[in-house]
């Protein structure tokens, strides 16, 4: 049972995503919440299992660096291995 | 024999089989009850070997009741209770028969105490699961179904030779702790490695679990691959090889997620990351350790079927799963936008979400033990991961609004929902439970403030680098295409070179047939020529000539019998 339509209701009421300033607030929220997980390392004594982890920020800096490496070695996967959909359809 | 030495798995298997004589409501009842008597017969099990059979002077053991069992018998339980109920909406008696006895074989298989036994349990899941992977629509799930089914038959093979040559090796087909030297050891362990979705043996996973109905996908996400894990904790914990590979697992399918298009297919990767964890928990084989793959394995079925049945819904409800066709979904959808959330939350590891308080054990397990390496490789599987599971509900009930607007899931599946998802939040707070169900006693403590703080400084600064680039327009973007993974080896190159090769031996068969048939003529009209009447074995012969080769022949025995052949 396929219920959707295409088009979107003209009368729809305007929700809180709707509004770009709204999506710019969850945007600086995310910056917020990483300075503010920075500063609080120096309120926390830190209970740790390597010695890398001591490093100041060492879990916000490291997945900084993991996800850009991520995205861009993904960006040049995809060059590689992207293909049309129908690719596999006559095998 | 009392109900207590009966595998809990024979509930669910014969009563699959009662399951398309019933019809509408009677048959919704009667599909929830089967799980929750299984349920009751779990909780009435007491510890030790028993069902004990004997067939051909072999004792197989039906039902060894223990800690590893237990634990992965209650969650298969639940697992298939949620999974029943999530199916209700359908008419048809196909996918939910499969379903149960698929369920049914797993629990047999998680009781079994022998390879025989495992063994044919772990046929019959692989022989009732392609009826679900069948269930999807088109030609694309039927080849994806028929592939799938001949990698788990294989793996079955696999695991049968390697039985039979433990059994001629050590006499026994005891399932215990096996390890790579022992007789059959290797062929064991590759067969548990396809069925777990080892690197390079995976590629039946992302190929058929999106192409299933969008019920057979969430039966698809709890059993076959935890079975493994489970197979692999019995027979192989400790053992070094895992943990590289287990890494290997949780690093590359996160490349392939990032890129994927369809949504089910990046569950199906994030699947293959999440075993990756529980693979390592095994390789480094300390108690906490494998305590980390069990409660990992338990959580992980819980969000991974809640994510499942998000994305079945969405499937269900417009149609496609595409994440370049989906978008702004949470105004028609938001109850299930909710539950896709919280299944996001905890895959990611979000404290106070299941996820954090058993992923979190193997990575301290791996700290602790030394293994800078292992550890550093699942800190960047972990950070990484944050990415494909967010873009699971982003593209699919946020991003760009696609303009499609459809009704709410149908109730059924926001209860199956609801309850993955009190589930995936309840063990969050209160990780208490689900430690007391672990195969060993459990010290660790997830919730200092240093821990919940590094986890989220990890997934806050992934969120981060997912926002500045989506703002920014510079993230992958949804496009509508498809990624070769290693089975291009053999669906394209090996399919391509089957050709070539055919080609190569019609024209070779064509000459080397020309060459035999001409020598055939020749040698054909040769003996023809000699058979007739003034031919060599025709005409007659003068007698003296007969005394000649005769008295030749003499004179041959003559010489062989001097010199005393």
């Amino acid at each position: 049972m396929i219920t959707s339509q295409e088009r979107p209701v003209p009368s729809e009421p305007v929700r809180w995503l709707d509004r770009p300033e709204n999506v710019r607030r969850v945007y600086y929220a995310v910056w917020f919440l990483c300075a503010l997980l920075l500063g609080l390392e120096l309120l926390i004594e830190k209970h740790v299992e390597t010695a890398a982890e001591h490093w100041f920020g060492f879990h916000g800096f490291f997945s900084l660096l993991a996800c850009v490496v991520l995205v861009l070695a993904a960006k040049l996967l995809r060059r590689i291995v992207s293909r049309p959909e129908n690719y596999y359809d006559d095998c | 024999m009392t109900i207590a030495e009966l595998t809990p798995g024979l509930t669910l298997i014969l009563g699959s089989l009662l399951v398309p004589l019933l019809r509408g409501r009677v048959r919704s009842i009667f599909l929830i009850s089967l799980p929750v008597l299984g349920l009751a017969h779990l909780s009435i099990l007491f510890p030790g070997e028993h069902g004990v059979v004997s067939f051909l002077g072999q004792r197989l053991v039906t039902l060894r009741v223990d800690g590893w069992s237990m634990v992965f018998s209650w969650i298969f339980m639940v697992a298939a209770l949620i999974s029943s109920i999530y199916s209700l909406h359908v008419r048809t008696p196909l996918q939910a028969t499969g379903g149960m006895a698929y369920a049914g074989s797993a629990i047999g298989a998680v009781f079994a105490g022998d390879l025989m036994t495992l063994f044919l349990c772990w046929e019959l899941t692989a022989v009732t699961s392609v009826l679900l992977v069948w269930a999807g629509s088109g030609k694309n799930a039927y080849r994806a179904g028929m592939r799938y089914l001949i990698v788990q038959i294989a793996s079955g093979m696999l695991l049968f030779f390697g039985a039979l040559i433990q059994l001629n090796g050590t006499g026994s087909l005891a399932f215990g702790h096996i390890g790579l030297s022992a007789p059959g050891g290797w062929l064991i362990f590759i067969a548990f490695g396809i069925k777990c979705a080892f690197p390079l043996l995976h590629t039946w996973l992302p190929d058929a679990y999106p192409e299933a109905s969008e019920v057979g996908a969430v039966f698809l996400s709890a059993f076959t691959t935890k079975l493994a894990v489970y197979a692999l904790a019995r027979g192989f914990a400790g053992t070094d090889l895992l943990i590289p590979i287990g890494v290997a697992m949780a690093m590359f399918p996160i490349f392939f997620a990032v890129i994927e298009n369809d949504l089910r297919r990046v569950l199906a990767y994030s699947l293959n990351n999440q075993l990756g964890f529980m693979v390592v928990g095994i390789g480094i084989g300390t108690e906490m350790a494998l305590n980390g793959t069990a409660a990992h394995a338990v959580t992980h079925i819980l969000y991974k079927s809640l994510l499942f049945m998000s994305m079945g819904a969405v499937l269900f409800r417009v149609g496609t799963v595409k994440g370049s066709e989906l978008g702004g979904l949470y105004k028609s959808m938001p109850v299930t936008t909710v539950f896709c959330i919280i299944g996001a939350a905890s895959i990611s590891g979000f404290p106070l979400f299941c996820g954090f308080v058993s992923k979190s054990m193997i990575m301290s397990a791996a700290g602790q033990g030394g293994y800078v390496l292992a550890w550093g490789g699942l800190m960047f599987a972990a950070a990484c991961m944050f990415h494909p599971d967010i873009r699971v509900p982003f593209s699919a009930f946020f991003a760009k609004d696609s303009g499609k607007r459809c009704e709410e899931a149908p109730i059924n599946m926001l209860v199956a929902m609801g309850i993955s998802a009190i589930l995936c939040v309840g063990i969050g707070v209160a990780p208490a439970y689900l430690y007391a169900l672990l195969p060993y006693s459990v010290t660790y403590q997830p919730y200092s403030a240093s821990h919940v703080l590094a986890q989220l400084q990890l997934l806050m600064f992934s969120a981060l680098v997912f926002a500045v680039l989506v703002r920014n327009r510079a993230y992958l973007p949804d496009l509508r295409a498809i990624n070769l993974d290693v089975d291009w080896l053999w669906r394209r190159l090996g399919a391509g070179m089957s050709g070539v090769a055919l080609i190569v031996w019609r024209s070779a068969a064509g000459s080397v047939g020309d060459v035999l048939s001409a020598n055939f003529n020749s040698a054909a009209s040769l003996i023809t020529r000699h058979r007739l009447p003034d031919g060599l074995l025709i005409r007659s012969w003068p007698t003296g000539s007969m005394s000649l080769w005769v008295m030749l022949m003499l004179f041959g025995y003559l010489l062989l019998y001097y010199v005393g052949v």
